[in-house]
């Protein structure tokens, strides 16, 4: 028996836990920049040194979050799919010396290599992405964006119109979703069956969930507008903010850590051990 | 016919620090043909109990037995449990979504694969018991009031011809004629169809009235279960829970103490005025 709770629960957009931690604490920017970083550092690595580097930092910052490991993997469950058609890929259509050969198929060294850092890779970068927003409220990472693209202002990009959008848009995912697990419930306690039947049976049983739900969401939409109008709401010019982003020692040093990780691993991950090399490059 | 709660226990979020208890160790029998009114403030249960009745939660341990079966038997058919009980949720309204009231009405029996002409009947009947006039069959649901919106909503329930109908704060946000427009309405539900009837609020005001039996949610677990006279004699322990009783029991409580001899366990307003005025005759 599927319930719309069970059912809807899986969704982790956005998904905050709540802790406290020195990563909880940090500014939003340096999260959200460092996470760059951090990405754009494990496209460098060629050798499996880069990569063992990658998974101590990772252990390291996930040990400063307190957040369970069971919720990092939660994420890796979405990726599963492409995580097993990629090392198939690279399994099998590497060329290169085979070393095992069935029928016309040849896994060869390269492609065990390349495999096993492309596996690496990915779950490198959905963990340590995940790590930012479960440690990030939403409305934080909203403000950290918000500043670090204040400078496209000058090209006349509505910077706070979209922040102020996304907040409002991540706000109301949990609301919209627990109002679709609510009229899924009324609708499911009037004989209606969101489950059986075939794709076009299935896909008729959601107008009485959809046209409901759109009428809320209008509703909150306008709501929202009219409360944020009678509070004199009017964009971003000349509004000041409660909690304005400042950095504290610990963010500098949070850089400093970051930059160290970076350079230190593209330089160890460039290195050329003969043994460790990844796929095609010795 | 009757249900039965045997050490029915719920918790929310079992695997995340915010995990809860909302309903622990539930024992309960509701018979048939009773009006209950389940009360209780925000966050004690109420609602999760009640989505339990219909399956449309499981609980984490414990037994429902509905006539006689575990519901949670693996044979068990939820869908018939779902027809014999009817659910109307808070501000049923929210779930309403056809063109005009009357199909509306009719997705519940259609959802039960009856014949047309049979679906249009209980839509007919269902619509009658509430009292929407026919002009208003064709009607967008969207252009009505609020309490006819929601009247149209409970029609939809009540098309399922349900044995048992559990209505959770029906009278949530309508005026106080509408307010009681909906509660003499599912009075009549119980005399008249013979309905058992469950009634959530957090008002004790509203169903002193109307129901026969009053059960008390507090964190999770039954505080008091009777009926209003006994559960209100409860009123200083009540009111630590942050519920009121109703105004007439504060009003004898306090005369009796001035030393009046009257009823303290009045709850309506009319027995009250009686007790009064026969305590002063006694007195003159």
């Amino acid at each position: 028996m599927q319930t719309g709770r069970t059912m809807l629960k899986d969704i982790t957009i956005g998904q905050y836990y709540q802790a406290q931690s020195l990563l909880h604490r940090i500014d939003p920017r340096v999260k959200i920049g460092g996470t760059l970083i951090y990405v754009i550092t494990l496209f460098f690595y060629k050798n499996f040194v880069g990569y063992a580097m990658a998974i101590l930092f990772l252990a390291l910052v996930i040990r400063l979050s307190k957040v369970p490991f069971k919720f990092m993997v939660r994420g890796m469950k979405s990726i599963l799919f492409l995580l097993m058609l990629t090392v198939l890929f690279n399994l099998f259509l590497t060329p290169g010396t085979p070393v095992i050969s069935f029928w016309k198929l040849h896994i060869t060294q390269e492609g065990t290599t390349l495999a096993v850092s492309m596996v690496l890779r990915l779950t490198l970068l959905v963990i340590g992405s995940s790590l930012m927003t479960l440690t990030t409220t939403p409305n934080n990472l909203t403000d950290g964006m918000e500043k670090m693209l204040g400078f496209l202002k000058v090209f006349k990009v509505p910077v706070h119109d979209v922040a102020m959008m996304m907040s409002i848009a991540l706000r109301f995912i949990p609301i919209l979703m627990e109002e679709t697990d609510k009229i899924m419930k009324a609708q499911m306690a009037r004989g209606a069956d969101f489950e059986s039947g075939n794709l076009f049976a299935r896909a008729k049983a959601l107008v009485p969930l959809l046209v409901p739900l759109f009428v809320s969401a209008f509703r909150r939409a306008n709501d929202l507008a009219m409360a944020m109008e009678a509070r004199c709401y009017r964009g971003g010019e000349g509004r000041t903010k409660m909690k304005p982003l400042k950095y504290q020692t610990r963010d500098y040093l949070a850089y400093l850590l970051l930059f160290i990780f970076a350079a230190g691993s593209i330089w160890a991950g460039r290195l050329h051990l003969p043994m460790l090399m990844v796929g095609l490059n010795n | 016919m009757s249900i039965i709660v045997e050490h029915l226990s719920h918790v929310y979020g079992d695997d995340t620090t915010l995990a809860v208890k909302a309903l622990d160790d539930i024992n309960l029998t509701i018979p048939d043909g009773q009006f209950v009114g389940i009360i209780g403030h925000t966050g004690s249960g109420k609602s999760t109990l009640m989505q339990h009745l219909n399956g449309l939660l499981k609980g984490s341990s414990g037994h429902i037995l509905f006539d006689g079966q575990d519901i949670y038997a693996k044979d068990y058919q939820l869908k018939d449990l779902r027809r014999q009980v009817g659910l109307v949720f808070q501000y049923p309204e929210h779930q309403l979504f056809e063109i005009d009231v009357f199909s509306d009405v009719c997705f519940g029996p259609k959802n039960l694969g009856l014949s047309k002409e049979e679906i249009e009947e209980r839509a007919t009947n269902a619509l009658k018991a509430v009292g929407m006039p026919k002009e208003y069959y064709n009607q967008s649901p969207f252009d009505l009031s609020g309490g006819q919106k929601r009247r149209v909503a409970i029609a939809g329930v009540l098309a399922m011809n349900p044995k048992v109908l559990i209505l959770d704060e029906p009278t949530a946000g309508l005026d106080p004629q509408g307010r009681q427009e909906i509660l003499d309405l599912i009075k009549s539900l119980q005399t008249e169809s013979k309905m058992t009837i469950l009634l959530v609020s957090h008002s004790m005001e509203d169903v002193a009235d109307y129901v026969d039996r009053i059960i008390v949610m507090n964190h999770g677990r039954i505080a008091f279960d009777g009926a209003p006279k006994e559960v209100f004699a409860h009123y200083k322990e009540l009111e630590e829970m942050g519920l009121a009783c109703p105004q007439v029991t504060y009003v004898m409580h306090d005369l009796k103490e001035k030393g009046f001899d009257v009823d303290v366990n009045a709850t309506t307003v009319e027995e009250a005025k009686n007790s009064i005025l026969r305590a002063l005759r006694r007195e003159s």
